[in-house]
């Protein structure tokens, strides 16, 4: 053992050994599998299985996505044709429905040839969110964005100009009122003058004023009544019409639960904790047939408005929460510091608590308002045409039709995603623009 | 949208509420459009069309109607109604009629304060069964999986029937037809039981259809039919006697297309009444002479319905059966015009 010991002789490595490649089981997509997908028993069966699981799905849906047919007349005639191309056990989906009825999907019964109204409309709201959502853009645009929703409800429901043109006065009016009450008193009842030159304008003259201009100067085009709205025109637009009006009824809530008088704190409590306590169907369900018998027989309160009007302050109850939660995360110091420069409530909530309170909300304001616009489709249950159950049905009742089972899903599925992600894409750039903190 | 002003009608519910109209009939009139509830989606009956007009057996009906009392077919607004709507429609007044595939049922006519006027077809609940299940009656079924709808009436008579023959079964319950079909062809269940006349149009779509059979037994009485609302007798009278002087004009053979030249010719003093010829039956209910001629004119007579909507001729192929004239072994009877 001595010798041995002896005659070894040490070994210093001099030089530095050039850099070699690392072994393949350590390098690029070898290396990512094992660490990722195969890195112990219990990952190396759940891999299996999830592979497995995606075989399945995948052999069912590929070919029958592959050997969709675009170009027939019937389910049917749809089944012909894969049977012919691919064989008689195969299956195929069957898009000629979609190819057919596409204009029933996006538009639902609205006049064909007035079809042009609604798109514009369409077209025209992404004018008037730009400089809502975007700051680089010139803030001129944004009287578009504050005329936008009448000029919007006019070119969808059509009949006189003049009926809009004076409810947008109405505004104007109690803007009017606003600035002169609010030199001389609070802004609680600044608030409350516009408020009631509001509803005195709707009540006593909006109809004969309008009615009165019309009769001077007619200016109408044809109207559309409510029952020929489907699809997504009326998933969009009572889910931006509800968007729209449920952010600034949530703020108003949320400031009103956390308000020190007791009255408006407990009537916000009262109305955030009942609203989201009963199901979204109970309140369409109200909306579209308990309101029937409150109403004088004949009334014709229109249903898309009571549909709007309760999806609105559906959202608000749950806005008003999430906006709560983002108040409630601010420093005390941030109230105090408004408090100690000299703001006054509406200044300090304007100027400081807002900006940041709304920041924090963002996640949890887009996720409300994702879920608002799928929960649209629950007007299927008041007998409106939502595109995912109101007009499938229709389309399934027809014989040539009939028997259609997904791809009418599929279709109405890859547009709402379509929609919600863009907005959840949107919400992520807020977060990054927003982003002023240093965490 | 327009002049409903929300706060305004709020605060009048409270004073206006309750105050009777003059009449259907009047308010028909001074609108110069019907109003008529029919279903939004059921094969045949009463769905919209690629184009968004309602067509089928049902809207025929409301043509009819649009046609006697306003003199042109096409002033008559559809208001589509699903299963739970329907009735709250009628009732506030939504609608003027609702032709919408309702059972006459004791409780509707008299607790929900209803008028049933007529019955404008005979359905029933029946069976459909693949071939190689082997089974050529419903009373063979014992124990049997069985794709049903929830809470519709077709549930309960399903009960009923097993019931009645000491049987059991399993039920798969499903939310609506297409789900119903869809269940049956994957063969989530042996049998799929719902309206004869809803059998017969899934059967005409599915791809091996002569696979599958609809059993002879009918296990419940259907009988579908035009409603009004209680009260207005005369608005009742005008629904009933139209629907009836379609299937008058089949059993005398008029048509759409020789009802003007009948009119003129026929020697069937009957004819001449329900046709306005002689006497004046439509001052009774409100109308004029013609108010018949219109009506069956507008989409012809009950059979001439029959077969361009669910017929023999059409992809449904519904035969005739319970729906035929009285003299042909059927149960249309029209009650006589004088």
């Amino acid at each position: 053992m001595s010798e041995i010991h002896a005659q070894t002789v040490r070994f210093v490595r001099e030089t530095m050994l050039p850099p070699a490649v690392p072994p393949r089981s350590e390098a690029g997509a070898v290396r990512w599998l094992r660490e990722n997908l195969f890195s112990g028993p219990v990952n190396i069966a759940l891999t299996i299985l999830g592979l497995a699981l995606l075989y399945v799905v995948l052999q069912a849906v590929v070919p029958w996505l592959m050997h969709s047919v675009w170009n027939a007349k019937s389910l049917g005639e749809c089944r012909e044709i894969v049977a012919q191309t691919w064989g008689p056990d195969a299956s195929g989906a069957c898009w000629a429905m979609i190819r057919e009825r596409w204009p029933q999907y996006l538009f639902g019964f609205y006049p064909q040839e007035l079809y042009w109204r609604p798109t514009l409309a369409f077209l025209l709201m992404f004018v008037a969110l730009a400089p809502v959502l975007f700051s680089g853009l010139p803030r001129g645009l944004l009287w578009f964005s504050a005329v936008y929703p009448m000029l919007a409800f006019w070119l969808l429901w059509g009949g006189a100009v003049w009926w809009w043109v004076v409810v947008a006065l109405g505004f104007v009016l109690a803007y009017a009122a606003f600035r002169l009450a609010v030199q001389r008193s609070s802004t609680i009842i600044a608030g409350a003058a516009a408020l009631a030159v509001l509803v005195g304008w709707s009540l006593f003259a909006i109809d004969p004023l309008a009615a009165l201009i019309q009769r001077v100067l007619p200016a109408s085009i044809a109207p559309v009544s409510s029952d020929r709205f489907g699809g997504f025109l009326l998933s969009i637009t009572i889910g931006i019409t509800a968007i729209a009006g449920s952010l600034p009824l949530g703020i108003l809530l949320a400031l009103g639960r956390r308000s020190d008088m007791p009255l408006v704190k407990m009537l916000s409590v009262a109305f955030i904790e009942f609203i989201r306590g009963v199901p979204l169907i109970t309140v369409l369900f109200v909306a579209s047939l308990l309101l029937q018998y409150f109403l004088p027989p004949r009334t014709q309160f229109d249903i898309i408005l009571r549909v709007i009007i309760m999806a609105t302050i559906f959202a608000a109850a749950y806005i008003a929460e999430v906006i709560r939660g983002g108040l409630a995360a601010l420093p005390r110091g941030q109230y105090e510091a408004a408090d100690s420069l000299g703001m006054d409530y509406w200044q300090a909530q304007r100027l400081i608590i807002m900006p940041q309170a709304l920041k924090i909300s963002i996640p949890g304001i887009v996720s409300s308002f994702i879920g608002l616009f799928k929960d649209t489709t629950l007007v299927a249950f008041v007998g409106l045409n939502d595109p995912l159950k109101g007009i499938t049905q229709v389309v399934r009742a027809d014989m040539n039709w009939k028997g259609i089972y997904w791809e009418p899903y599929v279709f109405v599925g890859a547009i709402f995603f379509l929609i919600c992600f863009g907005m959840s894409r949107y919400s992520m750039y807020l977060e990054r623009r927003l982003k002023r903190d240093n965490r | 949208m327009k002049k409903s002003v929300f706060l305004g009608a709020v605060a009048a519910t409270g004073l206006v509420a309750g105050v009777a109209s003059a009449g259907t009939l009047d308010d028909v009139k001074a609108r110069d459009q019907l109003i008529c509830g029919v279903n939004i989606s059921l094969t045949g009956f009463g769905a919209p069309d690629a184009n968004g007009n309602y067509q089928g057996f049902d809207v025929a009906l409301c043509k009819a109607l649009g046609a006697a009392i306003l003199g042109d077919a096409n002033k008559v607004k559809y208001v589509g109604t699903s299963g739970e709507t329907r009735f709250t429609a009628l009732a506030s007044g939504e609608v003027d009629v609702l032709i919408r595939n309702s059972t006459w049922t004791f409780s509707r006519d008299t607790d929900l304060k209803f008028d049933f006027v007529a019955v404008n077809y005979y359905d029933g609940q029946g069976f459909m069964v693949k071939k190689e299940l082997g089974v050529s009656s419903a009373k063979e079924l014992d124990g049997a999986t069985i794709c049903i709808q929830t809470g519709t009436t077709t549930e309960l008579n399903l009960a009923d029937f097993f019931k009645a023959n000491n049987m059991t079964y399993n039920p798969v319950t499903v939310l609506d037809d297409a789900e119903g079909q869809r269940q049956y062809v994957a063969g989530a269940c042996d049998a799929y039981t719902t309206d004869a006349s809803g059998l017969a149009s899934i059967r005409a779509t599915l791809p091996d259809r002569d696979n599958h059979i609809i059993l002879p037994e009918i296990v419940s009485k259907e009988p579908l039919g035009p409603l009004v609302r209680h009260g207005d007798n005369n608005w009742g009278d005008i629904v009933r006697w139209t629907f009836y002087s379609l299937v008058a004009a089949e059993e005398y053979g008029i048509t759409s297309a020789n009802v003007e030249e009948t009119a003129s010719s026929t020697q069937n003093p009957e004819i001449k009444r329900l046709l306005g010829v002689e006497g004046d039956l439509g001052a009774m209910l409100g109308l004029d002479k013609d108010w018949a001629k219109r009506a069956i004119a507008a989409t012809g007579n009950y059979g001439e319905i029959f077969e361009a909507n669910i017929g023999a001729a059409t992809p449904i192929g519904l035969a005739r059966g319970l729906n035929a004239q009285w003299t042909q072994g059927g149960l249309l009877y029209a009650p006589p015009f004088r």
